[in-house]
């Protein structure tokens, strides 16, 4: 069966996301990546060691406008006759995705989670809390894979590099202007989170949270109490109404755990959570527990890091 | 300026999550029903502030059954001015898409608003949907909407950061939180909805791309193993040993 996998490069290389659904697509079927912009060939390359045998670059489309992607989409799939097309279920997915399943009236799994079994895809529904189990009734699918669902393997493979015409249409979005995060790691493709509550009392208390997090090279997140008054940015704001993130590891200090809050890290595989109040509802949703003052418990926990990171 | 909101009911955040029929059908028994909150908050909201600032009529559209009027008529004392009710379930994406967009087209609507995902099937589908149907430009998950004429200026959410872009009505837009503020509706407004117009109309014919053919939960998760505070050493050891994740 052929594959058609749309990756985002706009920024010049190829996130990790990214590498996952072209994985994805490979253990489907024989996949060709599709991308556009200004990414350089050897950048490009890697996807070969992921189990892709073709890349098709637009270079002129520079854009990330979700009509111009839909139909630079389409036109890969009627060249490539693709039955399986494979977006992360990321910003861009999320725009460019339903347009092409509508374009192609080809069903859409929002949000896969696995490999197809059988007839169906499985997905996270109901904000992490079930799944459900897609049947898709169109011999064309598009398939959104959730971000950081599978661990991709390298392999020995190549991929030989394409340009692909087509015609996008014009964009009528004007980009004014961009507004860049502070961090260096992105929240949502960050492998450990760090994250804190009000349990510590004031945004100058942040020191500690940032200090463990440099060590283990995670991003910082927060509680919606805590970026509602301001102690942190709201794109630090994880749970329902913020960020949904799954990292390998989640570690929350003096946040108590309710239900919105969990509805944004239950997809994380480890939890640790710390908090002096032993009855805090996180517990229960926690794989280790500390019940201490993440004023001490925090920097403990940053020295026995650094002290392990030092020997291995 | 004409807006219309389309409007969806999911399960209050506190319900009990269970499947009955052979794990096919979610379990209603005992479930109150919302407005999704994206929808409400901030999809809703920031219409009726912009019609407040503009002029014009805010449409709320919900492709549901009878029992969805409740969620409709919280919309329409929230402030909508009139609702359309299309007669049938929604079970896709794409069809509930098809029915709303068969309505626009018929109604000319400035602007299309959805929120950005239910939280009941998070799948953030429909907006695009709509707007490839209509060959409509598409503004996904935008936490700002102002408008000056027929041009809007948007934030729309893209990796690290914002980007602030100009667009001419019509278009299609999905919200995110910024955009607005909850509002709670007063008993003017209650007392309102009752007598606002609710048109229920037919579904068009269009087929199914997708079905749920049956769900399922996650296993419960284990007991949470407690580490004495003193001894972070241990809690290292289980994450690197146990966990394998650092």
């Amino acid at each position: 069966m052929s594959v058609l996998v749309y990756i985002d490069t706009l920024n010049g290389s190829i996130a990790k996301s990214g590498f996952e659904a072209v994985y994805y697509g490979s253990k489907i079927g024989e996949t060709t990546v599709l991308t556009n912009g200004s990414i350089s060939d050897s950048e490009l390359e890697k996807v070969g060691a992921y189990g892709a045998s073709k890349v098709l670059i637009k270079r002129d489309l520079t854009e990330n406008n979700p009509s111009q992607l839909s139909k630079l989409i389409q036109a890969a799939v009627a060249s490539t006759n693709a039955e399986t097309i494979v977006l992360s279920h990321d910003l861009i997915g999320k725009a460019v995705a339903p347009r092409v399943s509508a374009g192609l009236k080809a069903g859409f799994v929002a949000g896969a989670i696995a490999l197809p079994e059988g007839d169906t895809v499985k997905v996270n529904v109901f904000s992490g809390k079930a799944f459900g189990h897609v049947k898709v009734n169109t011999s064309k699918k598009v398939i959104g894979l959730t971000v950081n669902s599978l661990s991709p393997e390298e392999t020995e493979g190549t991929a030989a590099i394409e340009d692909f015409s087509a015609d996008c249409g014009t964009s009528v979005i004007t980009v004014k202007d961009v507004v860049k995060q502070d961090g260096d790691i992105l929240l949502t493709e960050a492998e450990i989170v760090v994250s804190a509550g009000r349990g510590l009392k004031g945004p100058e208390n942040w020191g500690m949270v940032e200090d463990l997090a440099k060590t283990l090279g995670a991003a910082t997140a927060c509680s919606r109490p805590v970026a509602d008054i301001g102690w942190r940015p709201h794109h630090e704001h994880v749970g329902q109404t913020g960020y949904v993130v799954r990292p390998n590891l989640y570690i929350a200090a003096g946040i108590s755990g309710a239900i919105q809050h969990l509805a944004g890290v239950n997809g994380s595989k480890t939890i640790v959570v710390i908090n002096t109040d032993s009855e805090a509802p996180f517990f229960k949703a926690a794989d280790y527990g500390i019940i201490g003052d993440a004023f001490e418990v925090l920097p403990k926990l940053n020295e026995a890091i650094k002290k392990f990171k030092a020997n291995n | 300026m004409k807006i219309l909101v389309c409007i969806s009911k999911a399960p209050d955040t506190t319900s009990k999550i269970a499947f009955t029929d052979g794990d096919t059908k979610f379990d209603e028994n005992g479930v109150q029903y919302i407005v999704n909150p994206y929808d409400e908050w901030y999809a809703l909201v920031r219409a009726l502030e912009l019609k407040e600032q503009n002029g014009g009529e805010v449409t709320t559209i919900t492709v549901g059954e009878a029992s969805d009027d409740s969620i409709i008529r919280k919309a329409l004392a929230i402030g909508a001015d009139n609702s359309v009710r299309v007669n049938m379930e929604s079970t896709d994406a794409y069809s509930t898409a098809y029915q709303i967009a068969d309505y626009a087209k018929a109604n000319s609507f400035d602007i299309i608003l959805t929120g950005k995902e239910t939280i009941n099937y998070n799948g953030s589908q429909l907006a695009g949907m709509i707007s490839e149907i209509m060959d409509l430009p598409f503004i996904s998950i935008a936490s700002k909407l102002e408008m000056n004429g027929a041009t809007a200026t948007i934030h729309r959410e893209i990796v690290g950061g914002d980007e602030i872009i100009e667009v001419n009505t019509p278009f299609v837009i999905s919200a995110a939180k910024g955009m607005a503020e909850q509002r709670i509706p007063n008993m003017r407004g209650i007392m309102q909805a009752r007598t606002k117009p609710l048109t229920v109309i037919e579904p068009v014919a269009c087929e199914n791309l997708t079905s749920f053919a049956s769900y399922s939960l996650p296993d419960v998760k284990s007991e949470c193993k407690y580490i004495d505070a003193d001894n972070m050493d241990e809690l290292v050891a289980l994450l690197h040993n146990e966990a394998k994740v650092i």
